[in-house]
């Protein structure tokens, strides 16, 4: 048998399964194929692929993630399984027990799912819009820099800084996110602004 | 990394000291075993506890925590006693035979120009002899006293082999087999890599610990070779890409300075960071300095960032200090300084040292803002969760507003990886419930703000109103947006400086490179560095071709690395000084007779000759630095300080505390154990396991399953000790808190002899918090004291001291 079939031709007609047509063209005789055929379909074909990178540690592990439904369709993605990606030139397709078990921590039941909203002194959540989270931010933060922007130092030279407030950034987000957050933060004056890199 | 992970397999000696890559990397870590298996290679680890990385290490040696400096140091005295040093390599690459000024000097663990008051020394003359011009003065022949080389010699003079045994706890024989098979790697056809991470940077002098494998590394003369280098691991998936774009205190995208109150305008700014060439003829590509200091500023702030008003340098924050770094903020926080803070995917109260005044700190807040897509303690610190979290939530003030984000699963972008890969990667599934890309969450935020800003006024609007803005949907900038900002355009028609007729860049296309970058505002570009990453030719960071031509493992056509796509770092010094490669089977770049060719990007230009222009173009000498100038406030060489909370006093000056020139707060040394305080014999040191990532898998199921509870390790002796039994309970304590734990006896960690006297290492993993899947468990940060690295503040979590009992019916019986 010598036939040109890409990784993901192979999981389309492996998963396609029933039609003795398509197993004969991998090379299966008859008898093979009537075997294989009452074989359950196997689950990925019927899935959308999509590249990712680990989010763990910065190894940065090639994924390939597999979901029901086409998010670029602008369908609903339910993420089913995740496994190493066997192109990446680092990971080759192997990952560690963090990575193995990607999918969990997707899906995992403690996910922030709502905004929520803790009063003072309260020892409860209440679910809060994002719009009214929004206001609330975006009140707090006019306020305490109109309060304590600080435009000059004692010998008079022009700082323009903002003391009392801080950001910490997330080195688990990508670039962009963390581009656009440098810019509204820095904008503000803000200092006091770190990420996991300081530890 | 200077290297690749890829690059590890053209390896002759991986030394993992300062890590533990096959437990916390493990699919990194498969390119020693590549090594090993088909090169020959060999592995030696050097930790306090017999690691997995030990498990499969050639040759293992204890060390005891935070005593790295005294280790390297030795061996450095070992490879120049014994003449194992690559001479070309030191003579013409690294500042050997640069003359410092009269005077500099080391006594009794310090430099001269000590001051105790200000904690600080007096760095004036740590710099070079200089003639009319400023070049600095050398002697080729190494002969001059003052020669750094023979300044090395003498401060490397002190750490003979029993000095390091006694402070190190290594066994002599151990180290010397140790000192022998890195010192074979002098030879030019042999190249050893190292590998660390936070076992070297989580001290109190941790930037000294890699300066000092620095400096190895030059006298071997393996920096810049195949297989060599010095390779940071880093942690999160971004924390590279992070770091580059400047998300932190004293920073600007590309690696620029944040500036100071003293620099009163941009001209003042510029005036320290001219660079002129220290060596005649050299690069010191610094000098560009300006180009990507405006481009930077008119991505910011586009048309209002013009030459009469100084490129809007008022719009930059100033600092006073050197950083607002996250210690100093919590401790302002905890005096009651500080009104609001956003945590965006981070977990400060799990992650920064001394739990109890973080939490403190925290509930002075008026408002906590938490954005992330986990549940984390953090947003949660004012909940009660019995011993795990005992606080009271009624005398809790702060407003907590817990906002759910998406993660790499549902969201778009490049994150860098520790070989500095721009790699992107796409969504495959839906957000669940309400979360929210951050990007989202902060536009809209910030527009909001804006508005304010608009409609009220207020103090200073302008860096607000005039912040560019130009995305499509303003509430949802797309990271293709962000990214071709990143890597800047022109704003106007780029000609060639040496042909005004020809055009190099058209008005509003992308950069090709940084190259091209002006410092008269026709170029912006929001992270220098990452220039070339979405050119005209489109998203750079996508690409995913595998090939590897030569087989050199540097896969140029794969996404893209910075800078200019070079995957290894320095790689001019792999060839001599006539430009051949010191290792004819390990070619990397070669000179043609015209132009530098090879496999990699070269790091010099194209057409600088050998023998000319020297390799290392991002110093102002063009080498390697040995002596580090005033480039760090520890000293110019790395010497050997004892951590704050030490078991023994310094053997080099017993009334030295810790790093003589870390700050520390007032209050926080109160809340420090004493040199040798009998109150707490033991030394703590915390890590991660293989199953867990920080505090995120605690709510993946099957890691939890997997590592379900929190536990110490200790040695057979102390357990012996202390009559504590195998899976026992026990406490264990420091002058900051105590916490509880299953107590796992092992003969991994050993005893130690340090100074005549035997001292016992705990180990405390560092993933169990009171939310997620996993078992509610103690926290190791409850232990650890609120001290950084002298340098860039780093928490000292490796190294510190507390003593342990059995506990059998604690709180987890």
């Amino acid at each position: 048998m010598n036939i040109d079939l890409s990784r993901r031709g192979f999981l389309k007609l492996a998963g396609a399964g029933v039609a003795a047509t398509s197993l004969g063209a991998m090379g299966f005789d008859a008898a093979e194929a009537a075997e294989a055929a009452h074989v359950r379909a196997f689950k990925l074909a019927t899935t959308t692929e999509t590249r990712n990178i680990c989010t763990y540690c910065s190894v940065a592990c090639g994924i390939i993630m597999y979901s029901k439904g086409d998010l670029k369709a602008g369908e609903h993605a339910e993420l089913i399984h995740i496994e190493g990606d066997a192109d990446h030139p680092t990971n080759r397709g192997t990952l560690c027990p963090k990575g193995s078990a990607l999918k969990d921590f997707v899906k995992s039941e403690t996910r922030a799912t709502q905004p929520r909203y803790r009063a003072a002194h309260s020892s409860e959540w209440q679910e809060i819009t994002w719009d009214a989270a929004f206001d609330k931010m975006a009140r707090a933060l006019k306020d305490d820099r109109d309060q304590n922007f600080i435009e000059k130092n004692e010998k008079g030279q022009t700082v323009n800084r903002w003391l009392t407030t801080g950001f910490l950034a997330a080195s688990g987000s990508t670039n962009e996110t963390g581009w656009l957050t440098y810019k509204t933060v820095r904008s503000m004056g803000i200092l006091a602004f770190d990420n996991q890199a300081r530890v | 990394m200077t290297n690749a992970w890829t690059d590890i397999k053209n390896t002759d000696l991986v030394i993992v000291m300062g890590g533990n890559a096959a437990e916390a990397h493990p699919c990194g870590f498969k390119w020693v075993t590549e090594a090993k298996a088909h090169r020959g290679a060999k592995l030696i680890v050097v930790d306090p506890r017999f690691t997995r990385t030990a498990s499969v290490a050639d040759y293992y040696a204890p060390v005891r925590p935070g005593s790295d400096i005294a280790f390297l140091m030795g061996v450095i005295r070992y490879c120049i006693e014994n003449d194992r040093v690559q001479w070309e390599y030191v003579r013409n690459y690294t500042n050997a035979a640069l003359l410092v000024q009269e005077g500099f000097g080391w006594k009794d663990g310090l430099f001269d120009g000590y001051d105790p008051e200000k904690r600080a020394y007096d760095m004036d003359g740590w710099d070079y002899q200089r003639d009319d011009e400023g070049y600095a003065l050398t002697d080729p022949t190494l002969q001059d006293p003052n020669c750094v080389w023979n300044l090395l010699k003498k401060h490397v003079d002190v750490y003979t082999p029993d000095f390091v045994a006694d402070v190190c706890g290594t066994p002599k024989d151990r180290y010397l087999k140790i000192c022998e098979m890195i010192a074979e790697c002098s030879a030019p056809d042999r190249v050893m890599t190292s590998m660390y991470a936070l076992g070297w940077t989580q001290h109190s002098k941790g930037a000294q610990n890699i300066r000092g494998m620095a400096m190895l590394q030059l006298i071997l003369g393996n920096i810049g070779m195949p297989g060599g280098g010095v390779n940071a691991l880093r942690g999160h998936s971004n924390i590279q890409g992070l770091t580059d774009i400047g998300l932190l205190s004293h920073t600007i995208p590309g690696y620029l300075s944040m500036p100071k109150d003293d620099e009163v305008d941009f001209e003042t700014f510029m005036s320290t960071k001219l660079n002129k060439p220290t060596q005649r003829g050299q690069t010191s590509f610094w000098q560009n300095y300006r180009k990507f200091m405006v481009s930077f500023q008119k991505a910011m702030w586009g048309d209002a960032a013009t030459a009469e008003n100084d490129w809007a340098y008022d719009y930059l924050p100033k600092l006073d200090v050197p950083y607002y770094d996250i210690l100093r903020f919590f401790d302002m926080m905890s005096k009651g300084q500080v009104n609001l803070y956003f945590c965006q995917g981070f977990n400060p109260l799990m992650s920064f040292p001394n739990r109890a005044k973080l939490t403190e700190a925290l509930s002075k807040l008026k408002l906590l803002v938490v954005m992330d897509p986990l549940q984390t303690e953090t947003a949660h610190f004012w909940e009660n969760h019995g011993p795990f979290n005992d606080v009271d939530p009624a005398q809790i003030a702060t407003e907590v507003l817990e906002l759910p984000t998406t993660c790499f699963a549902e969201d778009e972008g490049a994150t860098v990886n520790s070989g500095r890969w721009l790699q992107w990667h796409w969504p495959g599934a839906t957000p669940p419930g309400q979360a929210k890309p951050d990007t989202w969450i902060l536009s809209n935020v910030f527009l909001r703000v804006k508005e304010l800003y608009r409609t009220e006024g207020g103090p200073f609007p302008d860096p607000i109103l005039n912040l560019t803005w130009d995305y499509e949907d303003p509430y949802e900038p797309t990271p293709a947006e962000l990214a071709k900002e990143m890597n800047g355009r022109a704003l106007s028609t780029l000609y060639d400086p040496t042909d005004p007729a020809k055009v190099l860049v058209e008005a509003g296309q992308q950069l090709p490179n940084f190259a091209v970058m002006r410092d008269d505002g026709s170029t912006m570009s929001g992270c220098w560095i990452y220039a070339g990453s979405w050119t005209e030719d489109g998203n750079m960071m996508a690409r995913r071709d595998n090939s590897d031509p030569g087989d050199v493992g540097l896969f140029l056509n794969w996404t893209f690395a910075w800078p200019a796509n070079r995957r290894i770092l320095y790689n001019r010094a792999s060839a001599d000084l006539a430009g051949k490669p010191w290792d004819p089977a390990r070619k990397l770049l070669e000179w043609d007779g015209e132009r530098w060719t090879g496999y990699d990007v070269p790091d010099i230009s194209p057409t600088a000759k050998p023998g000319e222009v020297m390799p290392f173009i991002m110093t102002d000498e063009g080498v390697g630095r040995l002596f580090s100038r005033k480039g760090l406030k520890d000293g110019p060489f790395p010497t050997h300080m004892e951590p704050f909370e030490s078991p023994v006093p310094n053997a080099l000056n017993a009334s030295l505390r810790g790093n003589p020139v870390a700050r520390v707060f007032s209050n926080d040394l109160e809340q420090m154990a004493g040199i040798a305080d009998p109150d707490f014999p033991c030394v703590g040191t915390t890590y991660r396991l293989t199953e867990h990532f920080h505090y995120w898998t605690k709510h993946s199921r099957v890691n939890a399953v997997l590592q379900p509870e929190f536990f110490v390790e200790i040695s057979e002796e102390l357990a012996a000790e202390k009559g504590i039994r195998k899976g026992g309970q026990v406490r264990v304590w420091s002058k900051r808190g105590e916490v509880f734990a299953k107590a796992v006896v092992t003969k991994r960690i050993r005893p130690m002899l340090v100074g005549g006297k035997s001292i016992h290492v705990i180990g405390i993993p560092i993933h169990w918090g009171f939310m997620g899947a996993a078992r509610k468990g103690y926290s190791a940060n409850t232990l650890t004291p609120f001290v950084g690295d002298a340098n860039i503040d780093t928490p000292e979590f490796k190294a510190f001291l507390v003593n342990i009992e059995a506990a059998e019916k604690g709180p987890l019986a």
